[in-house]
């Protein structure tokens, strides 16, 4: 294999300019890049409030070559959906509608209205870039915050109790065409899911994990390896559920103890050895019940 | 906090006020510039043996605080503009169905997403007809942390004096000012408990039965008293009626209860005003900046007063006629495109001598821009 063969093969376009404004280790603004790449530039973003409504926005900063609409915060889907009919009613089918939210957008205040489009299957592609908290109003919890970890409104001393929320699985269960998880360390498998999902009709999904490293306190230098150990780990496992049903894992894991990926981000850093423990028996039962979800597939092939 | 002198955030007196006040139970959702209130709550609201939440929207924030209300803790919620546009339809719920709670309003530059980081005054009109439907409301401001903590505590007390949602308008200068408070002590300032009825298990209780002097008292829901609760019109056990007498009468008694009580509702500052000859007034952060112009032209001899709104609805209409009738010119200073102004031309005897000096462009208002209005009025050029 020669030296050039494993360097990633990214496609041409470059619709993500540089000088933006997102963080040092910003795994969202990554995410945008390889997405749009995928895309191309026949694409329109619609943006809820999130992280990206500031580093999308303030001239000269602004730095999406695509057309951009910033939405309200709870309203992504609803606006996609329009957006989407006007674009049908006035023939402009090869027209992809890129529904970008955080997980704030998806999870939490985005909810209805994002299940309102993908139970109408509207022909939207709606991403989540999930960096399990609401960090640009300063690091609040979400529902996608794991369980445990710190933030602003979930101090150590009382912490978020519940675990994080199931997005991909709350997709599916609407028996959308394409719903996947994936993460900005595996640049060739986000890629790819763009690519694939910018070939189907109706609703599609893509949770992207993505890092905040004053968020998740980690340096800004470690985000991307940091992101790999979740799935490394299990604790984002990556995967796609074709007509809602259907489940592939793409990535296997390595087997990494789940204390090395909490360990390494000082949102963890309070935890008891038990709470590490209690977390990776978690970790290891929703494995379990993905294997077999994907085992399902299998059985009835 | 321990009660003495500290230094803190805008936003953080007010938390320190909402626990003086008898704060049980907070929901809300985070937005700038408002988001530090539920941040000093998650951590000190468990501590006294409250609840806190983070909810996924404010649709849901408001509706928590309603419920909760309802069944016997002191309530309160947070938000900003976009925030404050999502409860409306939660605020009208707590009028209609006269449930006492604090929403605070941190404003920041709107309409939409607006200026999130930047001060503004827009939201007063929506504070008052915000939800739909012909209602009354009580909405307070404040210009220092003292006036904050005091002014905060004033909201719980006529919040449940009146039993219904009181807004504290904020703005994101003040919020997010950090300087001086001193924290009362305990009984220093007198906080008003919730009024409950005093009729035994098993008596015919009327939620919605004013007694003589107006006031309702309240049982806690699900409790010793089994009563109705709806956003319909209703009766006074609170079911649900069109009888046009009784949709007239709740009418009638859901803004009487606020229109007749106005003048202890109220609260103001003056400064200067005696014998002035052009009187400012402004309320919130606008007022430190209306103060610090009247204070060094009084030093020059020039007879510039202040009136400080702290009540904005209901507009203190006495007061602003009474106290503007001698001015030869009346300035209202805001942070919006006088909103307050249209409120006190129809309180004034002479509406022509009214005159707006305002931002509108995201930037603190300064004794600067102040000036240069008065100087136009004064003929002297800016």
């Amino acid at each position: 294999m020669s030296s050039d063969s494993r360097q990633p093969r990214l496609p041409a376009p470059e619709l993500l300019i540089s000088g933006h404004s997102a963080c040092q280790g910003c795994g969202a603004s990554v995410a945008m890049r390889l997405a749009l790449k995928a895309l191309g530039e026949q694409t329109i973003v619609v943006l809820p409030a999130c992280c990206w409504s500031i580093i999308a926005g303030a001239f000269p900063y602004t730095s999406l070559r695509v057309p951009v609409i910033h939405s309200a915060f709870e309203a992504a889907g609803a606006v996609a959906s329009g957006v989407r009919a006007a674009l049908d009613i006035t023939g402009q089918k090869n027209v992809q509608v890129l529904g970008w939210s955080g997980d704030g957008g998806t999870f939490d205040i985005g909810l209805q209205s994002l299940s309102g489009a993908v139970e109408r299957n509207e022909n939207v592609l709606f991403v989540c870039y999930d960096n399990e908290g609401y960090m640009n109003t300063g690091i609040q919890r979400s529902s996608a915050t794991p369980q445990y970890a710190w933030t602003t409104t979930t101090p150590e001393k009382y912490p978020k109790e519940t675990p994080k929320k199931n997005m991909a699985d709350i997709m599916a269960a609407h028996k959308i065409p394409y719903a996947a998880t994936t993460s900005v360390a595996f640049p060739d498998d986000l890629i790819f899911k763009f690519k694939k999902a910018a070939r189907i009709q109706g609703s599609r999904f893509i949770h992207i994990l993505s890092p905040c490293p004053p968020g998740w306190r980690i340096p800004s230098d470690q985000s991307i390896k940091v992101t790999r150990m979740a799935t490394q780990c299990n604790v984002f496992p990556i995967y796609e559920i074709e007509a809602g049903d259907n489940y592939y894992i793409n990535i296997e894991p390595e087997g990494v103890p789940v204390r090395d990926y909490l360990k390494a981000q000082g949102r963890f850093s309070h935890l008891s050895a038990e709470a590490i423990e209690q977390i990776q028996r978690r970790v290891d039962f929703e494995w379990e019940r993905l294997l077999h979800k994907a085992m399902m597939k299998r059985f009835g092939e | 906090m321990s009660a003495g002198l500290k230094f803190v955030q805008g936003n953080e007196a007010c938390v320190e006020a909402a626990l003086y006040a008898g704060l049980q139970f907070y929901a809300g959702y985070p937005i700038t510039p408002s988001s530090e209130i539920a941040e000093h709550l998650a951590v000190r609201l468990p501590r006294v043996g409250g609840t806190f939440l983070q909810l996924e929207d404010e649709i849901a924030s408001i509706c928590a605080i309603i419920g909760a209300s309802l069944t016997g803790c002191k309530v309160m919620t947070a938000t900003s503009g976009p925030g404050f546009s999502l409860m409306q339809e939660g605020l009208g719920y707590a009028i209609m169905a006269e449930i006492p709670c604090v929403i605070v309003n941190v404003m920041r530059g709107g309409p939409s997403t607006g200026l999130p980081t930047c001060p503004s005054q827009g939201d007063i009109c929506q504070a008052r007809w915000g939800a739909h439907g012909d209602h009354a409301i009580i909405a307070l401001t404040a210009s220092t942390l003292q006036d904050v903590f005091e002014i905060t505590v004033h909201a719980f007390n006529t919040a449940e004096t009146y039993r219904t949602p009181v807004i504290l308008l904020l703005d994101e200068v003040v919020g997010h000012m950090r300087e001086k408070l001193v924290v009362p002590e305990a009984g220093a300032i007198a906080t008003v408990d919730r009024l409950k009825t005093s009729l035994k298990l098993g008596m015919d209780y009327h939620p919605y039965l004013p007694r003589e002097d107006g006031r309702l008292p309240m049982s806690d829901f699900g409790g010793q008293h089994r009563y109705n609760v709806t956003g319909l019109f209703h009766d006074m056990w609170g079911f649900p009626t069109q009888e046009p007498s009784m949709v007239h009468g709740l009418l009638r008694h859901l803004v009487d209860k606020i229109a007749n009580n106005a003048d202890s509702i109220c609260r103001y500052k003056e400064y200067y005003l005696e014998d002035a000859h052009i009187v400012l007034i402004s309320y919130g952060g606008s007022a430190r900046s209306a103060l610090h112009v009247v204070e060094n032209r009084r030093v020059r001899g020039e007879r510039l007063g202040l009136l400080e709104l702290q009540t904005i609805w209901p507009f203190p209409y006495s007061v602003v006629e009474s106290k503007c009738a001698n001015a030869r010119y009346i300035v209202v200073v805001e942070m919006n495109m006088g909103q307050v102004t249209r409120a006190v031309k129809r309180a004034v005897a002479h509406p022509d001598r009214v005159v707006l000096a305002n931002r509108i462009d995201g930037v603190f208002i300064t004794p600067t821009d102040i000036r240069n209005i008065l100087r136009l009025i004064q003929g002297k050029g800016v």
